[in-house]
């Protein structure tokens, strides 16, 4: 019995039943830290994608006259967004200088660029919605619809850009893949969130968008799971393999019921939901895998071992 | 590399090397500092620590950092555990059981070793804080402005050593400063002059190097052939490091990654699948609308 939980925890001295390559450490401590992020972090990116990829709905609603999806999109994004603002200050050790944030521009900083990026998103998507639930200002809040239509993909994408750019392995490793699997996730929740709001009849494009985004959600994740290999360990274990698993069973769920009962008053609020609730269980999973994979030191040791055996470059 | 004809173009460069990778191994260069004193560093020569932890004492003593638990915590006489927002110099302490003589007996070796913040020539943390606050200092070292740090520990998941850490207590990251405010009044580090083996020893880089160099080979002559630096190489995955180790083991029995590569040289690559990545978003959407 003990074979089996050894195998499954750090690969000591122990009899195993899968012979694992030796790897040490220094009584088994981490070598890189474990985010200090807490939950308000996985919100943030389920909730920026939400507000990013809404944004985007609204405006295709908008040109393609679907005013009742149109309105919704834009007071979700909007809502999405003050509730990211929130807890991106919360966040913070010291929430009082969240304003420090805008001394200075980074590239090198994913954190910095996102601030800007967010500077720049938030009042257009405020307005927009504003514009929409008021009905003042047609013509401002068309263009503030487009504003945050064009910034939106950035707010949806830049978020995978901040978990890769960092020493969690099983985040810097899936930096490629990353970006792919948050964009159909906040694809997926902008659309749950439109297929919750307004009427089926009205929510067609937002069913779609659900639907093409939990497509490419799949794919993207998908492809980093095969190309990790042993690597994507962090992602089908313990907290993060549990939500990740849970995350799949609703978005087939929900991607089911978008398709096929996207014109049920009870079916279709129904799967948005569902969409919805699978979009933030990916991210919360993500988070969960990338802090595991930051404690165990087997996940920074082992393919740094092999890195020096084969090359640095050889990825 | 060396005999790449378009790099040897340069007139005041030597073969081989821009510019810009000339400045590269200077960071204080870099990061703007025109003149500057020589790029200061440490060289901890793990052979001759005799783990008395003079350096933590004296590194909380004139840093004023934080007493932070006085727990045990059953790794030989290591009860620091690791390095942290209020540890900046970590004894360790590694019991092995080596082999002795021809009849496969073995005894303890000690192994005991101060670590501390590599003040890389690539510094993940410096690149990734979104403030500023970790700034570059004319010594090439690497700190953190704590009256702009506003907490948000994005540097703490980018260290690929796990050294810089966010406080409980007052919510700022703290690391090692290398000493400063000590350094700019040519004073020696607080854990180096503490250090009575000059284990820990402190001077500018090219000479530690020198120095580093010369004690690895005298202990490979003396029939230590498991000596081997740490961190010295420009080459690595950090730029080499401020500040560097001589060891007797492998890097990750001292809890160090055996090759550590600073996260942000793959993010031009991660800004580009990015962009492809919004740019699909539009075009989800542009599906979803269009195919009425």
């Amino acid at each position: 019995m003990t074979a089996h939980a050894g195998r499954r925890r750090r690969g000591g001295g122990e009899k195993q039943m899968v012979p694992e390559a030796d790897f040490r450490s220094y009584y088994g401590r981490p070598v890189v830290r474990e985010a200090v992020w807490g939950p308000d972090i996985p919100s943030y990116l389920f909730l920026g994608g939400l507000a990013g990829a809404s944004s985007t709905l609204a405006a295709g609603a908008h040109l393609t006259g679907h005013e009742e999806l149109a309105r919704a999109a834009k007071a979700g994004a909007a809502g999405a967004i003050s509730m990211s603002m929130m807890a991106l200050v919360h966040d913070l050790g010291r929430p009082a200088r969240f304003i420090n944030m805008l001394r200075v521009l980074k590239v090198t900083s994913p954190m910095s660029v996102g601030t800007w990026i967010l500077s720049g998103y938030t009042p257009m998507a405020l307005m927009a919605a504003a514009s929409a639930v008021t009905g003042k200002l047609p013509r401002t809040g068309l263009a503030a619809t487009l504003a945050a239509a064009a910034l939106g993909p950035a707010v949806a994408s830049y978020t995978s850009v901040l978990l890769g750019d960092t020493a969690a392995p099983a985040w810097h490793d899936a930096h490629r893949e990353l970006p792919f699997i948050f964009i159909g996730s906040a694809s997926t929740a902008a659309g749950g969130l439109g297929m919750v709001a307004v009427r089926p009849e009205q929510a067609g494009q937002a069913a779609r968008l659900a639907v093409l985004g939990a497509t490419a959600e799949i794919i993207a994740k998908t492809l980093m799971m095969r190309r990790l290999g042993a690597a994507a360990e962090p992602y089908r274990q313990g907290q993060a393999g549990k939500l990740m698993d849970a995350a799949d069973l609703l978005m087939a769920a929900g991607t089911t019921g978008a398709a096929l009962g996207s014109r049920s008053r009870l079916a279709a609020p129904l799967a948005g939901t569902a969409l919805m609730a699978a979009s933030a269980l990916t991210r919360f999973g993500i988070f969960a895998a990338g802090r595991a994979s930051a404690r165990d030191p087997k996940y920074t040791v082992r393919p740094q071992r092999e890195r020096l055996q084969h090359g640095r470059d050889g990825t | 590399m060396d005999s790449a004809p378009a790099q040897t173009n340069r007139a005041h460069d030597e073969p081989g090397t821009t510019l810009l990778d000339n400045l590269g191994l200077d960071p204080a260069a870099r990061a703007g500092y025109a003149d500057h004193p020589p790029r200061m560093g440490f060289f901890t020569d793990t052979s001759v620590c005799i783990g008395c932890k003079a350096c933590e004492v004296a590194c909380k003593e004139w840093n004023a950092v934080p007493e932070d638990g006085l727990l045990l915590t059953g790794m030989s006489y290591d009860n620091t555990g690791d390095l942290s927002a209020s540890t900046w110099r970590h004894v360790e302490f590694i019991e092995q059981t080596v082999p002795v003589g021809v009849d496969g007996g073995g005894e303890v070796r000690w192994l005991m070793a101060s670590n501390v913040c590599k003040h890389c020539t690539e510094a993940a943390c410096l690149d990734v804080c979104p403030t500023g606050a970790l700034m570059r200092t004319e010594f090439g070292t690497v700190v953190v402005q704590d009256d702009i740090c506003n907490g948000c520990g994005y540097c703490v998941s980018a260290c690929p050593f796990g050294v810089i850490g966010r406080s409980e207590t007052d919510g700022g990251a703290h690391k090692c400063t290398l000493c400063y405010d000590r350094l700019g009044d040519g004073l020696t580090p607080a854990c180096a002059k503490a250090c009575p083996t000059e284990s820990i020893q402190f001077g500018p880089l090219d000479e530690l190097r020198e120095r580093a160099a010369q004690r690895v080979e005298d202990l490979h002559d003396a029939g230590r052939p498991e000596a081997r630096l740490y961190g010295e190489d420009p080459a690595d995955g950090i730029g080499g490091a401020g500040a560097m180790f001589l060891l007797l083991d492998d890097p990750e029995v001292y809890g160090l990654p055996p090759d550590p590569v600073v996260t942000t040289r793959d993010l031009p690559r991660m800004w580009r699948h990015a962009a492809v990545a919004a740019c699909a978003l539009v075009a989800l959407v542009a599906v979803a609308a269009g195919r009425e």
